[in-house]
């Protein structure tokens, strides 16, 4: 029922002639009865396992990319299960057997910060139920009463008779029970694991090689797959000729998949890949060959002033209050496609016959990658099943999309009983990626005479995710994903107050796949508020830091963490000579966050970013220190993609093809970050994506300061910064 | 059948020369270790150490490897995971998806070998693998811890 990839020895090749494959040994789940069988004995509930050794298995339903998921939601379970930590492990269930079982782990879905913030409740629950159980089991066996019984580290102990047992001794029993009707969880207050900065359970893997991820996968007879598909948005396979390839050295096979691709199969990667690039394919381009990225600006930019708009926000009377202003400032800013660009490429592997589909894959959703399998397959899910692999990287292109996984399918229908493994090239994932959208924002302060903000008009203009990916959570057409951080409330709240405010969104979708993209509207937004608030400030000669705490008055929460970044980077104190400073902070994911960067330019433009102050209040803080470790990758994330950041389209396509023409950040260009976590309890925020919000305006801002100079345009390697 | 010196075996290997030395040992010698990136040396996800030195093994074809280079691989780096690098980044769970990692580690190892003390501005220029991640101020720290535990 779980994925075990177990290998058994891979250190060293040993010894001469070692022949290729031999050095690798799999487990392989096949067979739903062992696997019940094996569940009837050792599981206390779905979230616990217990070994007679008094070894825990914790299981884990969402997915674990890099973001310490895996630990959080395990420190959770052993927190209120009072197990020995150092004996746990952790295991995915197989989102089949979720459906199997009545979805007994709710949801799979790995994505907007929500691996922790959404299921935290119920993960408890499932390790306070167990830990009531295994006392149960060994009270019942004492003839004493359960709540006169205490547990901890694993053991459980009756002081009155002076007896006590372990998790492992009372397992089986404990299985037998019926699981208590309710449980009391811990106050977060009194926790001993969890909130404490603990190391991960997924890194020593991580440091031998270890570790599988997908690309690794190999499976008794397997075969391997490399695949283009049609680089023009839209466009479809129109014919190949395989005379050229097929005998090539190991080619099993050319195929078409689909309406818009084809794949060379072949024994090993590198064989399929030589003769995928040597096969002469001819594309369908259709209708988006002449699309580039000056139309599309065009298309969008039409909509900053269109009538029509759907509102994000509301309140008061904003044309009354631009008419009335003493002054204006105007701006429009426009924040370009992004790619996600995950180490590992998209990849999967899958095995097909007429009755059962298997899938090995990373996914950020377990459940929609078996959807997507069975979909292909043209099974129902009960005969499919989707193994998961740690993730060499999500951001969200492996969560709503499983186009990887859909062709995997594909391509094995074609060789019924094999195993067949997909990898795309770098090049096919930079082109067939799912975009972080194009929009561009045009916003209008109206001041009064002292300087104040009486209105704030922002209008954006572009790309709907939800409308080309999940129209059916668009709300009478609008897409309130657009309106992160300037929503009235809610997650992504807007964190001012403005007596008349008017916030709404001109949707001009141009052909190019959206996707969700680590950090979502979010960040186009708060590059758009931030700035253009920093804007406002230097325009009225008001201190950007007093200026924004006259706004938030009904935020507080989001005030403290900007007075802590903005403080902890010494606001208002002089800076080193050179260096400047600049602010931003939201509302993202449930959690409030602010930023202050100290950045230096030099006369020849260049920019050194020195130092970024980081806060964030994510309410309960489950590991300080994997969050610590969100904060910095998320700068990373964030100026990556303010500096370098942007896909062009020419012809229909993206002409980023690898990292050569895709840059993102290297070990050279990363500041010291200072993490302080904040939190003030009493709600759960996510901490994977929010800080990337705040990393562009942030340092934007303080080039303003250092330079003079606004940058309303991304990335910024358009623009130079050298003084004239 | 070419032969090479991997983690101190000599190996047959039967391969087509011009493929790459990345996928002879992913592929060939079942070391998925070294991972595959971007196919272009660019991200540093492949690096491997021939001859003491990093070197980008998505690039090399097997035809440039002769037995008398002796390819180290992450596998190889230590027998158990005790190599100073990866002692390090142990202590300071440098790692998040970890795709990248085993590149960063043998990149980092071969800079300990040739400087035992690398400077920041050192490490800058020399270490230039991607993390999409973000690990980077890990791996600056870890690079000092190891080189503080191999003095």
């Amino acid at each position: 029922m779980t994925v075990s990839l177990d290998i058994t020895r891979r250190g060293f090749v040993a010894g001469a002639g070692a022949v290729a494959g031999l050095t690798l040994g799999f487990s392989i789940p096949f067979g739903r009865e062992a696997a019940e069988a094996k569940a009837a004995i050792d599981e206390i509930n779905a979230w616990v396992v217990v070994k007679p050794d008094d070894q825990v298995i914790i299981r884990i339903a969402r997915s674990e990319m890099g973001q310490g998921t895996l630990t959080g939601l395990a420190q959770l379970v052993a927190e209120e299960l009072e197990c020995d930590w150092s004996k746990v492990t952790t295991e995915y269930p197989s989102p089949a057997t979720n459906l199997e079982r009545g979805r007994i782990w709710q949801s799979f879905s790995t994505g907007g910060s929500r691996g922790i913030r959404e299921s935290h409740d119920y993960v408890r629950q499932g390790g306070a139920a167990a830990r009531e159980m295994l006392i149960a089991a060994a009270a019942k066996d004492w003839g004493v009463s359960a709540s006169d019984c205490t547990a901890v580290n694993s053991v459980i102990t009756h002081k009155a008779s002076n007896r006590s047992t372990t998790y492992g001794k009372v397992a089986v029993a404990a299985s037998k029970l019926e699981p208590p009707k309710e449980v009391q969880l811990k106050d977060p207050k009194d926790w001993k694991l969890a909130g404490k900065p603990v190391k991960r359970l997924d890194t020593a893997d991580k440091l031998t090689g270890k570790q599988i991820y997908g690309v690794d996968l190999k499976l008794p007879g397997m075969l391997n797959a490399s695949i283009k598909a049609c680089p023009v948005f839209g466009g479809k396979l129109a014919s190949f000729d395989d005379s050229k390839v097929k005998s090539m050295p190991g080619v099993r096979g050319v195929v078409a998949v689909g309406e818009d691709a084809v794949a060379v199969v072949a024994e090993t990667w590198w064989q399929a890949n030589s003769a995928l690039q040597a096969l002469p394919i001819v594309w369908d381009e259709g209708e988006n060959k002449g699309v580039t990225s000056e139309t599309i600006r065009e298309f969008v930019a039409e909509g900053l002033d269109a009538k029509d708009a759907f509102v994000g926000n509301e309140a008061g009377d904003i044309d009354g209050a631009l008419k009335g202003a003493a002054k204006t400032v105007e701006a429009t800013y426009t924040y370009p496609f992004q790619h996600h660009a995950t180490m590992e490429p998209m990849n999967a592997t899958a095995k097909w016959t007429e009755e059962r589909c298997e899938v090995w894959c990373p996914t950020q959703n377990g459940e929609a990658a078996l959807a997507a399998c069975a979909e292909a397959a043209g099974l129902s899910p009960a005969q499919c099943d989707v193994y998961k692999i740690h993730l060499g990287g999500g951001f969200g292109r492996r969560g709503a999309f499983h186009d990887y996984v859909r062709q995997a399918v594909m391509i094995a229908m074609e060789f019924p009983g094999t195993p067949v493994k997909l990898i795309w090239t770098r090049e096919e994932d930079m082109a067939h990626g799912m975009y972080h959208p194009y929009t561009q924002c045009k916003l209008t302060a109206a001041l009064d005479e002292n300087g104040d903000v009486t209105g704030l008009r922002v209008r954006i203009a572009g790309q709907s995710i939800l409308a080309s990916v999940m129209p059916q959570r668009m709300k009478n057409g609008a897409d309130m994903v657009t309106f992160q951080t300037l929503l009235p409330g809610g997650e992504h709240s807007i964190s001012y107050s403005f007596p008349n405010l008017l916030v709404d969104h001109a949707m001009r979708n141009p052909p190019v796949p959206p996707g969700f993209w680590r950090g979502v509207n979010a960040n186009q937004n708060a590059i758009y508020m931030e700035c253009f608030l920093d804007e406002v400030a230097h325009a009225t000669g008001q201190d950007p830091l007093e200026f924004r705490l006259k706004l938030m008055g009904d935020y507080p929460k989001n005030a403290a963490v900007l007075k802590a970044a903005a403080e902890g980077a010494g606001w208002g104190k002089p800076a080193p000579e050179g260096v400047y400073r600049g602010l931003a902070q939201c509302t993202a994911f449930a959690s409030h966050i602010a930023a202050c960067a100290e950045v230096s330019v030099g006369d020849d433009g260049k920019v050194k970013i020195h130092r970024i102050v980081a806060a964030t209040d994510s309410g309960h803080a489950v590991n300080p220190q994997q969050i610590e470790a969100q904060v910095e990758g998320s700068f990373v994330y964030g100026l990556s993609a303010m500096l370098y950041g942007e896909c062009t389209v020419k012809g229909g396509r993206v002409e980023q093809q690898n990292f050569d023409t895709y840059r993102v950040m290297t070990i050279s260009e990363m500041p010291e970050v200072e993490t302080i976590v904040m939190p003030s309890g009493g709600f759960w925020g996510g901490v994977g994506e929010p800080t990337i919000a705040v990393a562009a305006p942030a340092v934007l801002n303080a080039i303003f300061a250092a330079t003079g100079k606004r940058i309303r345009t991304l990335p910024l390697k358009h623009h130079s910064l050298a003084k004239a | 059948m070419a032969k090479i010196n991997v983690n101190g075996s000599v190996l047959d290997v039967a391969a087509d020369p011009a493929t790459p030395l990345l996928w002879v040992l992913r592929e060939q010698l079942g070391l998925t270790g070294t991972k595959f990136g971007c196919g272009i040396a660019q991200c540093g996800a492949c690096t491997v150490h021939i001859n003491g030195e990093a070197q980008r093994s998505c690039v090399l074809p097997l035809e440039s490897i002769s037995e008398s280079d002796t390819i180290v691989t992450i596998e190889g780096l230590s027998e158990d995971g005790s190599h100073p690098v990866q002692q390090a980044w142990l202590q300071l769970d440098v790692p998040q998806c970890g795709y990248c990692q085993a590149g960063m580690i043998m990149a980092v190892a071969a800079l300990l070998e040739k400087n035992p003390k690398p400077s920041d501005e050192e490490i800058d220029a020399e270490i230039t693998n991607i993390c999409r991640c973000g690990t980077y101020r890990r791996v600056r720290k870890g690079i000092h811890l190891a080189a503080a535990a191999k003095a």
